[in-house]
């Protein structure tokens, strides 16, 4: 197993490279059409072909690549931190807050995800220009991810208070924000990494899941979701190149998970 | 009688919270209160200001919400802008389709799930542990779209995704239940003493176990209900998830604040009756 993580640490350090490194490795940019050889097949030229419009697939993956991989942890580092925000402080404060937290937490829970984040994204206009679209799409994952893991976080937390150290702390007059800062987040870190680690994979399907439907990321920007979408034009199973897109997320996802159960309970 | 009563009121919080959530955001959203009525060049300055002071009691949250919530306790939903008939009438015509779907997928999920697990954890076959396992971990890294969009390159019934999302969690989790269950002392003592397969699993490990597993049960109908909005727009199945699309591409507010509200109505009600059917104090 320990191999087997490595190995996915490997591939997807990788991958990033490859991905941070588009410029160089992409024969052209993303949106950069070859007029005269729309939808060819791989070629020396054109590694995964070319789609519909000319423009070259191997180069829209890795340019897809660059937003899904970089923006899918920034979106669960947000969700991350705001659930350590408002579960650890729950949870810390006890009573009628946690009380409050956690019924918040379950009425978000009870509204089903995709439904909410359409409903929030249908208030945002469509046409948005590529780059906002990328930055609202996974804003909004991270601000509406946040409710299991706060719930996660508010439960440690409530263990926590009532440990020695933590009594202890207040018996030396310790308080407040300090006994906050020092004592119990410094505690809830690996649960707050855990959840972490747990949102990626999460907000890359998501995102996926949104970028076929044609509610992410929008074109000619490609990300992993619009770049599934290429899948919709496909008739047959002929034409396997298109599925490279599909098997890098495939792995990569498979990667996190790896890595999940790696960090989900550090030592 | 008592949870029963706990869990109606819960149910009816939640409804009351998420419809305000959903006025405000109806409320909130871009060219609310704007008629196309008032771009008629035909019409008077005086009835363009009476139009915009009809609209303008609209503005005020708690009266808007009032108003909704009234109008809802009698039965209107209001009418959907793209669609131009009324929600209640598109829910109705539509949600009998997404539900035979989100039936279909649970059965097939849930029973591939519990016919994969149980063998494992009965007869400890680890070359089908790993089979299963590795197929509930491939099928965990697939959106729910590219499924879909593979069912209809290869003309399969769509509604049958569901049961791919439905079947690595159930699959898993029941997995790991029953393997844990049946290691615990007492199920050893009952195999050490004799008893066959089928007694130790019913007697000592699915008591053990139900409880958890009604647990999921609820959960994986908020699963199915969310799965079915990929489904039923590439594989063009008129239902639910299929309006929630159209209604977020024509920025339909209305429908979808409502939509959102039924699917959680139901989630809702589905987890409180798994809830129910736990046995009295066990906890998942």
């Amino acid at each position: 197993m320990r191999r087997a993580r490595q190995l996915a640490t490997v591939f997807l350090l990788l991958v990033a490279l490859a991905s941070a490194a588009a410029g160089f490795l992409a024969p052209s940019g993303y949106a950069h059409q070859f007029r005269d050889t729309p939808d060819a097949s791989p070629s020396r030229q054109h590694w995964l072909g070319t789609d519909d419009l000319g423009r070259d697939r191997f180069a829209r993956l890795l340019y897809g690549t660059r937003v899904s991989l970089c923006l899918a942890p920034a979106a669960a580092l947000l969700s991350s931190l705001l659930a350590a925000l408002i579960g650890g402080v729950a949870g810390f404060c006890g009573g009628r807050l946690e009380q409050l937290v956690l019924a918040g937490t379950d009425l978000f829970l009870s509204l089903p995800w995709l439904f909410l984040l359409i409903t929030i994204r249908a208030l945002l206009p469509l046409n948005l220009p590529p780059v906002t679209s990328v930055v609202i799409t996974f804003m909004l994952l991270g601000c509406l991810g946040w409710a299991v893991a706060a719930r996660v976080i508010c439960s440690d937390a409530h263990l926590l208070r009532n440990c020695d150290f933590i009594l202890l702390a207040r018996a030396s007059g310790l308080g407040g924000w300090r006994l906050l800062v020092r004592h119990l987040l410094p505690n809830l870190m690996p649960i707050v990494y855990a959840q972490f680690w747990l949102s990626i994979p999460i907000f890359i399907l998501t995102e996926a899941n949104l970028g076929i439907l044609g509610l992410g990321v929008s074109e000619p920007l490609p990300s992993w979701g619009t770049l599934l979408r290429d899948l919709e034009s496909c008739s047959s199973m002929s034409h396997l190149w298109q599925f490279a897109p599909l098997l890098l997320l495939i792995a990569a996802v498979s990667c996190f998970h790896l890595l999940v159960v790696d960090r989900e309970f550090p030592a | 009688m008592q949870r029963l009563l706990r869990h109606a009121a819960l149910i009816l919080v939640t409804v009351l919270l998420g419809g305000l959530l959903g006025a405000t955001l109806v409320r909130f959203s871009p060219a609310f209160g704007v008629d196309e009525a008032e771009l008629d060049p035909r019409r008077s300055s005086a009835s363009i200001e009476s139009i915009r002071r009809a609209k303008g009691e609209e503005r005020n949250i708690p009266a808007f919400y009032l108003h909704y919530l009234g109008r809802m306790a009698k039965g209107n939903l209001g009418t959907s802008r793209t669609l131009n008939r009324p929600v209640l009438e598109l829910v109705v015509t539509r949600l009998p389709e997404t539900v035979k779907s989100v039936i279909l997928g649970l059965l097939v999920g849930w029973g591939a799930g519990l016919l994969l697990a149980i063998p494992i954890a009965m007869f400890r076959s680890w070359a089908l542990d790993i089979a299963a396992s590795t197929l509930a971990a491939i099928l965990l890294c697939v959106p729910t779209a590219v499924f879909a969009l593979l069912f209809v390159v290869l003309r399969t019934p769509g509604r049958l995704v569901i049961a791919l999302i439905v079947f690595p969690k159930v699959f898993r989790y029941a997995r790991n239940l029953l393997v844990k269950s049946a290691l615990l002392p007492h199920v050893l003592t009952a195999r050490a003493k004799g008893l066959g397969n089928l007694r130790v699993f019913a007697r000592h490990i699915l008591p053990n176990v139900a409880p958890q597993l009604s647990s999921l049960a609820g959960v994986s109908v908020s699963l199915a209900f969310t799965a079915a909005i990929p489904v039923e727009v590439l594989c063009d199945l008129p239902g639910i998830g299929q309006l929630a699309w159209k209604a977020a591409l024509g920025r339909d507010l209305y429908l979808l604040v409502n939509l959102t509200m039924i699917i959680t109505l139901i989630t809702l009600m589905a987890n409180c009756a798994a809830d129910l059917a736990r046995p009295q104090g066990a906890r998942a």
